[in-house]
């Protein structure tokens, strides 16, 4: 008993370092989203290659698809840049880019110098679907499933190994997944 | 910020405040020199004291002074999220000005407080608020501090009780009637 009494203050101590060593780990710019098991907030949008045409979050039924936000003022978006390139490439899913309060020439031209990984970008010029998606730092990717539920979230550039531990096994998973 | 640059300060009083010959050339009598002195340290700490006013650019008109009310309530309540320490009142990043601006439109369509706290938590989590709901998942943030006091009162209570415990004499015969004798006759042998 008498032991236990001087024991008490080291105890105390590691479990206060314990919380603090998780607390060092945790980032916290990440802010976890409520949208995670919620079905994608609806857009129709302008495309940006042709602003004639628009695209919905209806026509993406029956797909699993990943809606990456970019923007060409956005300086974080080119060092995930080329890991979209490898993903595109691999045509795991569809990619559809979600140009976040850009200009379209400027976004164009990013596109042309840098490789296009998006099968189509829409132009969210004044930012209200970023704000419907929760944006608040671009890049940000979201992974919706073939029923228009958001499945997986991603804030900040997908780093070189979230592809293969990440996205790919989550892609294959909802792919197998009925309509 | 408002504050009055130095040099925009009227140069009278500055030269009243510096250089006494200067008010006696202006033809002003010498003895009100230390009023004039006042005035000038007044300007001085109300042009400081208004240094800390909050630098929201843009400017919204309002028709409803309830509304304009819950307006400046809700962007003080609203977290940005850029800047995670910054209400989106305080906030001079492109998302807080956006966010400010959905407050402005909500409460110009006729929604209440209430439907743009939903509108926000729902898209951004109680992380966008200042002041959380409480519901389950915020119960350990409202809740803790009360717990925490709870266990402190606890543990005073628990040691104080343990130090004032009594000792009580326990004296046998014998030990009595040698204490008796020692208290009468005085110190022993």
């Amino acid at each position: 008993m008498l032991k236990l009494k001087y024991l008490l203050p080291l105890l105390l101590f590691a479990v206060l370092a314990v919380f603090l060593a998780i607390g060092l780990k945790l980032n916290p710019k990440e802010i976890p989203s409520p949208l995670i098991d919620k079905p994608a907030p609806a857009f129709s949008l302008p495309v940006l290659a042709n602003p004639e045409q628009r695209l919905s979050v209806a026509d993406m039924k029956g797909r699993v698809w990943l809606l990456n936000v970019w923007a060409s003022w956005c300086v974080s978006c080119r060092q995930e840049h080329p890991l979209l390139l490898e993903l595109a490439k691999r045509k795991a899913t569809t990619i559809i880019g979600l140009n976040y309060k850009d200009e379209a020439p400027a976004a164009a031209q990013w596109l042309q110098q840098l490789g296009n990984p998006y099968d189509a970008s829409v132009m969210d010029l004044d930012g209200r679907i970023g704000i419907d998606y929760g944006v608040y730092g671009v890049p940000e990717t979201f992974v919706i499933d073939k029923r228009g539920i958001i499945r997986y979230k991603h804030t900040g550039p997908v780093q070189p190994g979230d592809i293969e531990q990440i996205f790919l096994p989550l892609l294959q998973r909802l792919q197998q997944e009925a309509a | 910020m408002r504050n009055i640059p130095f040099a925009s300060f009227p140069r009278s009083a500055w030269e009243r405040l510096l250089n006494r010959s200067a008010v006696r050339d202006a033809g002003a009598p010498g003895n009100c020199f230390p009023r004039r002195a006042w005035e000038a340290w007044l300007i001085l700490c109300l042009a400081l004291l208004s240094a800390p006013l909050p630098a929201v650019v843009e400017y919204h008109p309002f028709d409803d002074p309830a509304r304009e009310k819950a307006y400046q309530t809700l962007i003080s309540e609203l977290r940005c999220l850029v800047c995670q320490n910054q209400t989106i009142a305080d906030s001079n990043a492109d998302l807080a000005k956006d966010l400010r601006q959905q407050v402005y439109d909500m409460l110009q369509q006729g929604k209440s407080e209430q439907d743009v706290v939903d509108f926000m938590t729902q898209r951004y989590g109680d992380f966008v608020m200042y002041n959380p709901a409480l519901n389950v998942k915020t119960a350990l943030l409202w809740l803790g501090p009360v717990a925490f006091l709870a266990i402190g009162i606890i543990a005073v209570v628990i040691l104080a009780r343990s130090r004032t415990k009594p000792v009580l004499p326990t004296l046998d015969k014998s030990q009595q009637s040698r204490l008796n004798d020692i208290l009468q006759k005085g110190e022993e042998d």
